[in-house]
């Protein structure tokens, strides 16, 4: 029979515990009220959001389709005013009732703020949801804002906001940072650290009274008479299991809401999870258990045998540039001997508390690299009575041969988080591969886990590797797609040994298993023959993205962004004033200026393209190709013509680049910058394609990247004129497109084929030219303004076949 | 009943290729596979209401441009681990022409 569940708050813990009960076919029907106006978000990863490593949307857990699919009524933005627990019902604020069979509480906790004089002014917040992390995100450098608390919390949003330049005070009571996880020798150690990042921090301060003026934070005062002017005060003190409507219905409160070991309460139809609950005596705050306790929760619903156990738990700090590692107990006792490690020229800092031969705690500030197989040490109470001389060492010290490297992930206790993104647990991967998953893909469909930023690929394919064993085997060369067993390089071979000309000679020689290939293989081939045989191969529209069919940028609503070239980033008045007459003439809801320097009219309609591309041509311009796996742009600075460093004309060689360049297609987007000096305003060291000017000529790197990842250039040559440096490029840009895979950035390739075998080829004056010469001849064929050739012969593909709104009156 | 009416050349749309079609009730996509099938569907990814008509055509397939779902044209079935499926309407060529069955056109409303 359908059971009736009701769950108060969209936590991680409730969150989780629902996802349980879909996965196991549970058959209920379940209500979700959450306070908060949104669903499940994965709250641990508010902090690289506030430092602007994530956004939102990456954290959230569970999405309306994920809702809907399993069919949960949603009631966001909605408290629950009171429980009945003899008639078993909630009442909501608007007065429903609603029947439930199970009920669970996910309430949370609540941000404890001191009752400090002047704590109710405007300006003064926890760091505990979404609005509140957007109120620090809105600081910027122009601003002051003052941190109570040095624990996890308030350091981490010190920390995040030190990022985007705001000055920062850190205030703290005890006489060091994170005194419940840190020794005071690792606490000095992250004090300097932060200091370092320019984030004032004071030690055993006392707050007295927050000053306000017109109703709004002004400063913190402290018992020494100091006043701290701040325009945003954050207390991060610490938080208080949320029990509130709980003892309102009369369930047994203590800390939390009291459960036992199936999180139960004491009502039998009613559960808790998460950081509401009190289980012996103890609270949680971190991940780990509370995703334990979904677990059981979900098995107790389903009248599966479950128990929560308390396990021993680990801290990381979530702060770029701050490695610090904390577990088990390391206070001073009877009987504890400690294993100081200590490298303060490094900043390392490593500390076991050993009782009995066993490891109980341990602190690692600096190098955490050891920290599961410490971690693994205390969990299982190993006894270290072999290995005490060298067991501060870590794993590679012991026993002589050198530890496989597996060893480690091997090590990390089941809850330990591989996926951070996803919130997933190395127990739920290992689970999903013995249930049959053996590859990465497989893994990332069954689990999610590596599936949004995917930085955790490497760890996820260790666990494979630990888990499988000798079935375990690496990705070897992938097929392009499945109408295919052959790789790119082995394509792109047959296409030129055997002089393949058309896709239909390619899926012939090739033995393609489809009839005519897919969305993955089509665009790529489409390439590959293009780049081969430029005068002999026609282009294929079908076989190309929308983006590059419509040589316009797809958005979300279906609807296009238009940018137009705007060569090395220079444009006039009259261009401007044409960019803003198309704006006005069709409805243009956004204008925006580019990372690369030039302007995105967003929200075209797709059958108007045509025609703003006509008059975006009659002002003399021509498409950006910011749609394109090609040349996008050349950013620049303004070099030696305006300003007081620049040593060459960084823009005028920017502005011939873009024009030796524009229109050629390449294997993925390219984008070059060129800087008049060392201090690089064009950003050109993370560029694709990079030319740094400098006294003595031009200094050329490649394999910059500033998306999925960030990477700095390599130096490829450094030539003494403009001449060299663009023939240099051409030859550079033609050995990526007859070399690399499709949809390679140059970063990518270059690990593949060592930027000693690129060097050396661009480096031989007759390789060189005969590269650059092939690039010109390509450039013949492809250097056209699609727009125009569009706007002139092709606009009818733009409008609709036909239009039957009149018939349909009829 | 059916009522078949002429909407277009069979050659107005590419092969492996798409148009759209307006009606009162929103865009149909008119798909030509390779080997001159032509399919009419709802011009609406399931999955963020991608406009389907702007896909890869494949086989007797169509790649969503927003997100790479597949869908079947023949069915209008969602393919592989996704879930979903896009309305499909009678469609036929006959002597180089397209045609629709607008009673089924006319009964795509909200129902």
């Amino acid at each position: 029979m359908t059971q009736n569940i009701i769950v108060i708050g969209a936590g991680m813990a409730s969150g989780r515990a629902l996802e349980h009960l879909f996965d196991a076919g549970a058959d209920v029907n379940v209500t979700l009220f959450n306070a908060e106006p949104r669903g499940n978000y994965n709250r641990i990863m508010l902090s690289p959001v506030l430092a602007g490593d994530k956004t939102y949307e990456e954290i959230v857990t569970h999405d309306a389709e994920w809702y809907e699919a399993n069919g949960v009524t949603c009631r966001f933005g909605e408290r629950v005013a009171s429980v009945d627990r003899a008639a078993k019902t909630v009442t909501a604020e608007n007065g429903d009732v609603l029947p439930y069979d199970k009920l669970i509480f996910g309430t949370g906790s609540n941000p404890f703020m001191i009752p400090l004089p002047g704590h109710d002014l405007d300006g003064v917040i926890a760091y505990r949801d979404l609005e509140d992390t957007e109120l620090m995100m809105a600081m910027g450098p122009q601003n002051k804002v003052v941190v109570i608390g040095g624990g996890l919390l308030g350091l981490e949003a010190a920390a995040g906001m030190a990022a985007r330049g705001v000055d920062v005070t850190v205030v703290h009571i005890m006489g060091h940072l994170m005194e419940r996880q840190l020794d005071e020798a690792a606490g000095y150690l992250l004090r300097k650290a932060l200091v370092d990042k320019g984030i004032t921090v004071l030690c055993q301060a006392n707050s007295k009274e927050i000053l306000g003026h017109d109703g709004k934070v002004r400063a913190l005062l402290l018992d020494d008479g100091t006043e701290l002017p701040c325009d945003l005060l954050v207390m991060a003190v610490g938080i208080r299991p949320n029990v509130a409507l709980a003892a309102e219905a009369g369930l047994a409160v203590g800390k939390g809401i009291h459960v036992d070991d199936q999180m139960v309460t004491s009502d039998e139809s009613i559960l808790a999870v998460g950081e509401c609950v009190e289980h012996n005596g103890a609270i949680f705050g971190l991940v780990a258990p509370l995703y334990d306790q979904a677990k059981v929760a979900a098995q107790t619903i389903l009248g599966e045998e479950a128990a929560f156990v308390q396990k021993e738990l680990s801290t990381k700090l979530k702060v770029t540039g701050c490695d610090l590692f904390s577990a088990g107990d390391f206070a001073d006792a009877e009987g504890r001997e400690d294993i100081v490690f200590r490298d303060p020229g490094r900043g390392v800092y490593r500390r076991l508390v050993i009782e009995d031969n066993v490891v109980v705690g341990t602190v690692m500030y600096g190098d955490t690299a050891d920290s599961g197989w410490f971690f693994g040490l205390i969990r299982d109470k190993t006894d270290i009575a072999e290995m005490r001389d060298t067991v501060i060492f870590g794993p590679a010290y012991q026993g002589g041969a050198p530890v496989d490297p597996l060893a480690a992930v091997a090590a990390l206790p089941r809850d330990a988080e591989i996926c951070g993104c996803n919130g997933i647990c190395k127990g739920t991967i290992v689970d999903a591969i013995e249930g049959g998953a053996g590859d990465l893909t497989a893994v990332r469909a069954v689990t999610k886990a590596s599936g949004s930023c995917g930085t955790c690929t490497g760890l996820v394919e260790q666990v494979l590797a630990v888990t499988l064993g000798d079935d375990f085997v690496l990705p070897g060369a992938q097929p392009i797609c499945g109408c295919t067993d052959m790789t790119h390089e082995d394509v792109r071979r047959m296409i030129k040994s055997q002089e393949l000309k058309s896709m239909d000679a390619v899926w012939q020689e090739c033995a393609w298993k489809t009839r005519d290939g897919c969305h993955v293989c089509r665009p790529a081939l489409n390439y590959y023959l293009i780049a081969d045989w430029p005068l002999e191969y026609l282009d294929d529209p079908q076989s190309r993205f929308i983006n590059e069919r419509k040589h316009a940028n797809i958005q979300k609503d279906g609807t296009f962004s238009v940018v137009p070239r705007m060569w090395g980033g220079i444009t006039t008045p009259d261009e401007l004033r044409a960019i803003a007459d198309a704006a006005d003439k069709y409805d243009v809801p956004t204008v925006k200026v580019t990372g690369g320097q030039r302007i995105d009219l967003l929200g075209v309609k797709g059958e108007d393209l045509p025609s703003i591309w006509a008059d975006l041509n009659d002002a003399g311009m021509v498409s950006g190709h910011a749609y394109s796996k090609g040349l996008r742009t050349v950013k620049t600075c303004v070099g030696t013509d305006h300003c007081r460093f620049g040593t060459q004309d960084s823009t005028g060689l920017g502005i011939k680049l873009e024009k030796a360049l524009w229109g050629s297609w390449t294997p993925h987007k390219l984008k070059l910058g060129v800087s008049g000096c060392p201090r690089n305003c064009a950003e050109a060291t993370c560029k694709d394609i990079g030319v740094v000017c400098v006294d003595s000529g031009f200094q050329v790197g490649i394999g910059g990247a500033a998306g999925m990842d960030v990477r700095e250039v390599e130096r490829l040559i450094d030539v003494e004129t403009e001449e060299e440096t663009i023939v240099v490029i051409k030859a550079m840009t033609q050995l990526y497109r007859e070399n690399a895979k499709y949809l390679d950035r140059i970063y990518k390739w270059m690990n593949k084929v060592g930027l000693d075998w690129i060097r050396e080829r661009i480096a031989d004056p007759a390789e060189r030219d005969a590269l650059a010469a092939r690039f010109d001849l390509s450039q013949t064929v492809y250097q056209k303004d699609p727009w125009a050739e569009h706007a002139q012969k092709k606009a009818a593909i733009y409008r609709p076949v036909a239009n039957l709104t009149l018939e349909a009156a009829e | 009943m059916t009522d078949w009416i002429d909407i277009a050349a069979l050659d107005d749309i590419p092969q492996r290729g798409a148009r759209v079609v307006k009606t009162r009730q929103g865009c149909v996509a008119v798909f030509r596979t390779a080997a001159d099938e032509v399919f009419a569907l709802d011009n609406t990814c399931p999955h963020k209401q991608g406009p389907l008509a702007e896909g890869i055509v494949h086989g007797s397939a169509v790649t969503c441009p927003l997100h790479n779902w597949v869908i079947s044209l023949e069915t209008g079935l969602v393919q592989g681990n996704d879930e979903g499926q896009v309305a499909t309407y009678p469609a036929r060529v006959e002597g180089g022409r397209i045609l629709l069955d607008t009673t089924f056109l006319q009964a795509r409303t909200a129902a």
